[in-house]
């Protein structure tokens, strides 16, 4: 059996994440356990990795250095060993090599980039970047197989002030408009990151869900 | 691009929803987490529930109705209601809302706001604010804010007061016209177009709904960001589905997944 960790750093509630993890795994052929981690032994037996976050950037990464070796274990099961790694929202921005909200903050350094206030010229759209849009493709992938994306697509609901400005194209799976282009899904190897929320997400979120518990990247 | 919301409230009281909902098929008409179940599969953007409780005691109730709530329904959950403390924030966001509102706490202790928006950031924290219309009479209308359901005057202007609350962190405003709310006469326009133009955050206008051309105006005209309604989706007059269509016949974009 394999084992899906969502790793708990008390950055907030856990539960719809592990929920919405849990439905999707029931209904797929895979023997999946989703398990909340919250220390650095349970997350070594994980073969699926999901870290979500919500608040600021340095609490986040505060949170998580507070837990004894998390960081390093970590970054050893996801960029030495492998293991396929879904960052949601601040989930998503720890990979940058930085983070500009409160105080600027080192991230993971997996994606290279920086995470800053978005910075709209109109008066007219609004922050934060909050409610459901679209994601138009950049670069294909595995993970968003089978989901209907584009202006007519599928919808991902988004709630954030901060965007990570990524420096690779390559690195960018899709872009959200809110006046500019935001960064919503960047990916790398085995690593995957989407600034949405999918527990929250109805079918676009789902669906992703299902295609991470079975990607072999 | 954003599409506008509409957010189906339920007020709720010791666990029970109050002034009655009204859907065939339900097999209990007053459980919260059943009706939030049948507005997630109408495709409702967010469900927002106002926790009316009085007693202290019974207080705790919202909270399992949140998480079981959170654990079926994959979509975002604003709670209000009563919200005095950084503890009242941190138990509502750890059992599954995504967003807090706060009220009248925000208009006797405006810092607080702050402080709530600096610990969980501003994307959970909603500023719920109360108006009535003054100088009715006169060229350039404002209104003032009123708490403990428009019985309370504040001598202050819901403007001004909103702007500062967004300064402080606030990460959206649900503004209700206490003229309208009830009345099933449609939002008040003027003050929801003034509003959404003054701050920089997204704006939730309530107060008012009996119809969907009344849910379109208020995004037409009141620049709205998202359109908060209860009877009209309460007692099965409109479906939410129903509700989209109209206004995406309007040409505005709504989120039909």
């Amino acid at each position: 059996m394999e084992k899906l960790g969502i790793i708990d750093f008390g950055s907030g509630n856990l539960h719809s994440v592990f929920k919405a993890f849990e439905l999707v795994a029931s209904k797929s052929n895979k023997d999946l356990k989703v398990e909340i981690v919250k220390n650095s032994d349970d997350l070594l037996n994980c073969d699926r990795i999901v870290l979500p976050g919500v608040g600021s950037f340095a609490d986040c990464k505060t949170g998580l250095e507070k837990i004894d070796c998390l960081s390093q274990s970590l970054s050893d099961l996801v960029i030495n060993k492998g293991r396929p790694f879904l960052g949601i929202c601040v989930g998503m921005q720890l990979m940058a090599d930085q983070g500009l909200e409160n105080n600027p903050t080192k991230g993971f350094g997996w994606i290279e980039g920086s995470v800053e206030l978005i910075n709209l010229k109109s008066k007219i759209l609004k922050i934060p970047h909050m409610g459901w849009n679209t994601l138009f493709i950049e670069n294909n992938h595995k993970i968003i197989e089978n989901i209907d994306l584009g202006e007519d697509g599928l919808h991902a609901y988004f709630v954030h002030s901060y965007n990570f400005y990524i420096k690779k194209k390559e690195n960018l799976i899709t872009t959200s408009h809110h006046e500019i282009n935001l960064t919503s899904m960047v990916a790398r190897d085995n690593i995957i990151g989407v600034q949405f929320h999918p527990e929250k997400s109805q079918k676009l979120g789902l669906k992703l869900i299902n295609n991470f518990i079975e990607w072999s990247p | 691009m954003l599409k506008s919301r509409i957010i189906p409230c339920l007020d709720v009281d010791k666990g029970r929803v109050v002034k009655g909902v009204n859907f065939l098929d339900l097999r209990d008409a007053g459980d919260p987490v059943e009706i939030a179940k049948i507005y997630d599969l109408q495709g409702a953007d967010e469900i927002c529930f106002l926790d009316i409780t009085a007693s202290h005691e019974d207080r705790g109730i919202i909270f399992d109705i949140i998480t079981r709530t959170a654990e079926q329904c994959f979509m975002p959950l604003t709670v209000g209601g009563g919200v005095r403390t950084i503890n009242d924030v941190r138990n509502l966001l750890l059992a599954g809302a995504d967003k807090v509102s706060i009220n009248t706490a925000a208009i006797t202790n405006p810092l607080f706001v702050k402080e709530a928006a600096d610990k969980f950031g501003s994307q959970c924290i909603v500023v719920a604010l109360d108006a009535k219309k003054i100088n009715k009479e006169k060229e350039n209308s404002s209104w003032e804010i009123y708490t403990h359901g428009g019985r309370n005057r504040t001598g202050l202007d819901v403007i001004e007061f909103a702007k500062k609350m967004v300064e402080y962190g606030a990460g959206e405003i649900l503004l209700t016209s206490m003229d309208k709310d009830g009345t099933r006469s449609g939002f008040d326009i003027e003050l929801t177009n003034k509003m959404s133009t003054s701050v920089s955050v997204p704006v939730i206008a309530s107060g008012g709904v009996g119809n969907l051309a009344h849910l379109a105006s208020g995004i037409i005209n009141g620049k709205a960001d998202a359109v908060l309604a209860a009877s009209i989706f309460h007692f099965g007059e409109y479906t939410i589905l129903e509700a989209k269509e109209y206004m995406k016949d309007q040409g505005i974009d709504v989120r039909i997944d």
